[in-house]
């Protein structure tokens, strides 16, 4: 990527600072047993990566990341994690060879790829003479909306937009017929209460009356 | 509920979960103007719920959001963003084109505003109902999640 190093030196500090944060944290999961140290950083990763989103200009996506990335996704695998053990199984020496073999081909395959890439912001990259450049144009003619990417997702893409609100909703609903709507556990918290009488009931009022304003 | 050092952590939860789902507002009802939109505001709705259900238990965020609201919430969301679709098809024009909302010619912004802010709602409430119906679905299998457990 030729475009890193050709700005201001303290982007370049930051890029390298951030992208050494990544893989830190990248290897730190590879080596740990305890699920929920990965699953913690995972989440360290994802907002690491939202950063460096910023830092190349990429807002939306950053935004995205942090609330997905950062937020939903590791609180689902917390929960996930629950369901399971607290450590990974320790594997095989030579059972690891394989998957080494077919990461580091990958990611050979990758950084090959990287050189015929484009610079970060280069005029005329195929991302910014196309369609991209021509929806800059005109889409306050047609939309009068100042952020430019809301009318692309909303109005231009709008058809991909109900697909990708769709596949959140079928995601969500495989997820509650596969393991169920969850409320197994509040059925079990009334029946307990039932059973253990008042005094539970009465320490656990406030928390639940104070929420409902809120 | 619980054993009391969790006290400093239900105090400061419950400061956050407020100003947390008034930033989901701002960051939906903002989209049009900087970065953000609906799927971003209903992952950060979602979240809010969340958090009162890691700090005060499954089972009291149930009460406050129960599941049959968050399942039928995904499901009006996607209704409405088909809906606004349905509604341009019956104004004569192509599906989701927000320019026959309101009969507008090139140039007039009326239909594509309304148009906008109503698929956006759409993309919120179908998001962060369905996030909350995976959580609800993950969490749930668990009766209560004590301290030991973490």
């Amino acid at each position: 990527m030729p475009g890193l190093f050709n700005g201001d030196f303290g982007i370049v500090l930051v890029n390298v600072f951030l992208l050494a944060i990544l893989f830190a944290v990248a290897v730190a999961i590879a080596r740990m047993r305890s699920l929920f140290a990965i699953v913690m950083l995972s989440g360290i990763y994802s907002l690491v990566s939202a950063a460096w989103y910023v830092a190349v200009d990429a807002v939306d996506v950053a935004f995205t990341e942090a609330a997905v990335g950062a937020g939903m996704s590791t609180v689902v695998l917390l929960g996930a994690m629950l369901l399971t053990s607290r450590t990974a199984k320790p594997e095989k020496l030579f059972s690891r060879l394989g998957p080494m073999l077919v990461c580091l081909a990958t990611g050979a395959a990758l950084i090959y790829a990287t050189v015929d890439l484009p610079a970060l912001g280069d005029a005329t990259s195929a991302a910014n003479t196309g369609v991209g450049y021509e929806y800059l144009q005109i889409a306050w003619f047609d939309t009068g909306i100042p952020n430019v990417v809301t009318p692309v997702l909303a109005s231009y893409r709008g058809f991909d937009t109900l697909g990708e609100t769709t596949v959140v909703f079928v995601a969500g609903l495989a997820v509650a017929l596969l393991l169920g709507f969850g409320e197994r556990s509040l059925a079990e918290r009334i029946r307990n209460e039932g059973r253990n009488g008042s005094d539970r009931r009465k320490t656990k009022a406030p928390a639940v009356s104070d929420e409902d304003p809120a | 509920m619980k054993s009391d050092h969790h006290v400093i952590l239900r105090v400061i939860a419950k400061l956050l979960i407020p100003v947390i789902t008034m930033y989901a507002f701002y960051v939906q009802f903002h989209g049009d103007f900087g970065p953000g939109g609906g799927f971003q505001a209903g992952v950060i709705i979602a979240v809010a719920v969340i958090l009162y259900a890691l700090v005060f238990g499954v089972p009291a965020a149930m009460r406050a959001v129960p599941p049959v609201f968050t399942r039928s919430l995904a499901a009006i969301g996607v209704m409405i963003y088909a809906g606004v679709g349905f509604w341009a098809l019956f104004q004569g024009g192509q599906y989701l084109e927000y320019q026959a909302l309101f009969h507008e010619g090139p140039g007039e912004h009326h239909g594509q505003h309304i148009g906008i802010m109503l698929i956006e709602i759409g993309v919120l409430c179908g998001v962060s109902g369905a996030m909350l119906t995976i959580f609800y679905a993950f969490a749930g299998r668990v009766a209560e999640i004590r301290d030991e457990d973490w």
